[in-house]
């Protein structure tokens, strides 16, 4: 690209980039002139981890999302940002299914072997019924339409149709599988999810100093969440995405 | 696009929810969102907003020949139009049953009512007369759009001008608005229509349904009425039979809402006035708010939790005890851990299989949840519980050389009890770290 010369990325962590930005990337000494190597094939302190949001270019990382730019070194990080991954952290509402990503999905129909799931994207994705722990052809799990299923995503790009999972590959479920009967589902946007994942949440603490619950939370924006608590007075539905909602602004 | 399906516990949620008196945004059953009304600088163009729901409403005249076998009357001419970015669901061009009852409950509402006095929009009689023209525009549905399209359809009608027109001998005149003042329609009177929507074979009853209350109704009953206690239309669809004191009832209400929200728009038209007299700014770069980021002003809600924590505690005991949760390592042999994914194999067991079946089958939520330190993002779901700290040694019966070190408990022994057994959830990367391990070997 013609843009002109891009900023070290060090520098520009914990800022705000545009699509466009061209990052550039701390030479190693060990390296031949100014060549990153990025791959599963070098060295352990050399790999870099290009996220959500970047893309690698000759000269370095150009990015692709606005939003702010993230760093996490690698364990050891004292060398500077030899290792270690770079992201960007946007705001969006509209999920785009990514491989390995855990779900949320609604089933929508039945056919045949397979099940149809909305998981908020372009595309159903589909559903084995042999996808889930413990499940024979004559065992089949007992899946309704309208039903809310946990699971993985095993393919997910542009031009298929995103399958599902429930079982790891090891084939246990992992937690992963048919949702509840009771509770309640709502929408929140992508952020606020990778919030709430991320370790030490206080949102999650607060919260569960006022009552104990239990929360699935989808990497597509869905959360469930149980019990939903319909007691005298009070609806802790709107208790408990009231006190998250606001906190999206964070 | 398809529209997100209503899932089976989000309907049994808000049935329960309704059958207790209760609604998801916190409104009593008989309370209606807020109503905003905006102005823009043209005349005749309003946006209402009922909540979230958002109509936009444009008034605009024209001179045409009249009907032939109405030769004195003004033409009216209602569309209302479901934008594609009211919701997923609506697509540009594509006639639904909603649209199609919709601009028949407009068209009803306004045209038989006789709110505007057509007999005024006549220039010449039999060759020029007023044709004016409603299009209402749905920018975004959060339920009950008739009541929205009403609010907007009238308020825009009321606060339109048309050009002045005088008439001499043979000469019509068409003034522009800077030559004289633009004059108001002749309006009788303000219908409105306000909806009910009926749950359970008409046992419960709420005005006002926001969309997720729309998806699980039986029915709904549309009144339109004017705030002399005429109803100008009704409409009953979806199949409900309802009693005479239920529809008694509903028109009570009706009348009650209707009055308020005539007050309403009598006040938003003077202020509009008003501003435009001052020579104040008007127009919706000035009433719309300025919000950064979202297009929608979060409306607190009161909620009470004073009885929160007693009630969950009893719900919680009630329910089944979660799985148990263990986050600790596995050694395969000195030198190598895992965390998780990896675990034996396990699809060649087939008498668990039934007890997997039974166990699926009672509904048992299986969201575990742990915390692991990774470099990637976290994926996991999470779940509240202790974790327990101590190491526990798997055998894995694809390494042949596995020494075990200390066989305290054996995971694939644990499934055979009934007890909650312990799982590990883990993430791929470490699988990938695993196998380069193998590969080291």
């Amino acid at each position: 690209m013609a843009a002109g010369s891009g900023a070290p990325a060090e520098s520009c962590v914990g800022q705000v980039v545009l699509p466009g930005d061209v990052l550039l990337l701390p030479a190693h000494p060990e390296d031949d002139g100014e060549r990153l190597r990025l791959g599963a094939g070098a060295a352990p302190r050399g790999r870099l981890l290009c996220g959500p949001g970047l893309r690698r270019c000759p000269t370095g990382l150009l990015v692709t999302k606005c939003g702010l730019l993230r760093h996490r070194p690698a364990g050891g990080g004292a060398a500077g940002a030899a290792g270690g991954a770079y992201w960007v952290d946007s705001q969006q509402k509209r999920y785009v299914p990514v491989k390995g990503d855990h779900v949320i999905g609604i089933v929508t129909a039945k056919a045949g072997d397979v099940f149809k799931l909305d998981v908020g994207g372009s595309e159903q994705a589909s559903l084995s019924y042999l996808a889930f722990e413990g499940a024979t052809k004559r065992n089949r799990p007992n899946v309704q339409v309208g039903d809310l299923i946990y699971g993985q995503f095993l393919v997910a790009n542009k031009d298929m149709e995103p399958e599902m999972v429930c079982i790891d590959s090891s084939g246990r479920s992992s937690g992963m599988g048919l949702i509840g009967q009771d509770g309640f589902l709502f929408k929140v946007s992508l952020g606020l999810i990778r919030k709430l994942l991320a370790p030490k949440c206080e949102i999650i603490q607060e919260l569960s100093q006022l009552y104990p619950f239990e929360l699935v939370l989808g990497m597509n924006g869905r959360i469930w969440k149980c019990p939903s608590c319909l007691t005298l007075g009070s609806s802790p539905w709107a208790c408990g995405l009231l006190v998250l909602e606001p906190l999206v602004q964070l | 696009m398809k529209a997100t399906p209503l899932s089976n516990c989000e309907r049994r949620f808000l049935l329960r929810a309704i059958e207790e008196r209760k609604r998801l945004d916190g409104r009593q059953c008989y309370d209606y969102r807020n109503v905003r009304i905006s102005f823009g600088a043209d005349y005749g163009c309003c946006i209402v907003e009922l909540g979230k729901t958002r109509v936009l409403a444009q008034v605009s005249c024209e001179l045409v020949p009249p009907k032939p076998n109405r030769p004195t009357e003004g033409i009216l001419f209602f569309n209302l139009e479901l934008s594609p970015m009211a919701a997923p669901g609506f697509e540009p061009g594509r006639q639904t049953d909603l649209l199609v009852r919709l601009n028949r409950l407009i068209e009803r509402c306004l045209r038989n009512s006789k709110c505007i006095d057509t007999e005024s929009l006549c220039v010449v009689a039999g060759e020029k007369v007023w044709q004016i023209r409603l299009d209402l525009h749905l920018l975004n549905h959060d339920g009950n759009i008739i009541d929205a399209a009403s609010i907007a359809g009238i308020v825009a009608l009321c606060h339109f001008r048309r050009p002045d027109v005088s008439v001499q001998g043979e000469e019509v005149t068409v003034y522009t608005p800077e030559e004289r003042d633009p004059v108001p329609l002749s309006i009788h009177h303000m219908p409105i229509c306000v909806s009910f929507a009926f749950f359970q074979q008409g046992t419960y009853l709420l005005v006002d349904p926001s969309e997720r209350e729309e998806r699980v109704m039986d029915g709904v009953l549309v009144i339109a009425m004017n705030k002399h206690r005429e109803i100008c239309t009704m409409q009953s669809s979806g199949g409900i039979m309802l009693v005479k004191d239920q529809v008694l009832r509903c028109s009570k209400i009706t009348a009650v809402k209707v009055a308020e929200i005539t007050e309403l728009i009598q006040k938003a038209l003077e202020n509009d006035q008003k501003a435009r007299k001052e020579g104040g700014k008007f127009g919706f770069a000035e009433s719309i708010p300025n919000q950064k980021i979202t297009a929608f002003k979060m409306e607190s809600a009161a909620v009470d939790t004073n009885n929160v924590e007693e009630q969950a505690e009893e719900i919680i005991t009630k329910a089944d005890p979660p799985s148990e949760v263990s986050t600790t390592p596995i050694l395969h042999t000195p030198g190598t851990a895992q965390i998780g994914e990896g675990i034996e194999n396990s699809w060649g067991d087939l008498e668990e299989s039934d007890r997997e079946e039974a166990a699926e089958e009672e509904g048992e939520s299986e969201a575990t949840a742990f915390e692991c330190q990774k470099m990637e993002t976290e994926d996991t779901s999470t779940m509240l519980e202790t974790k327990k700290d101590e190491p526990i040694v798997v055998s894995d019966s694809e390494e042949e050389e596995v020494v075990i070190l200390e066989p305290q408990e054996l995971p694939m022994k644990t499934r055979a009890q009934t007890n909650p057994k312990q799982e590990n959830a883990s993430k791929k990367a470490f699988n990938k770290r695993r196998k380069k391990k193998r590969a080291a070997y």
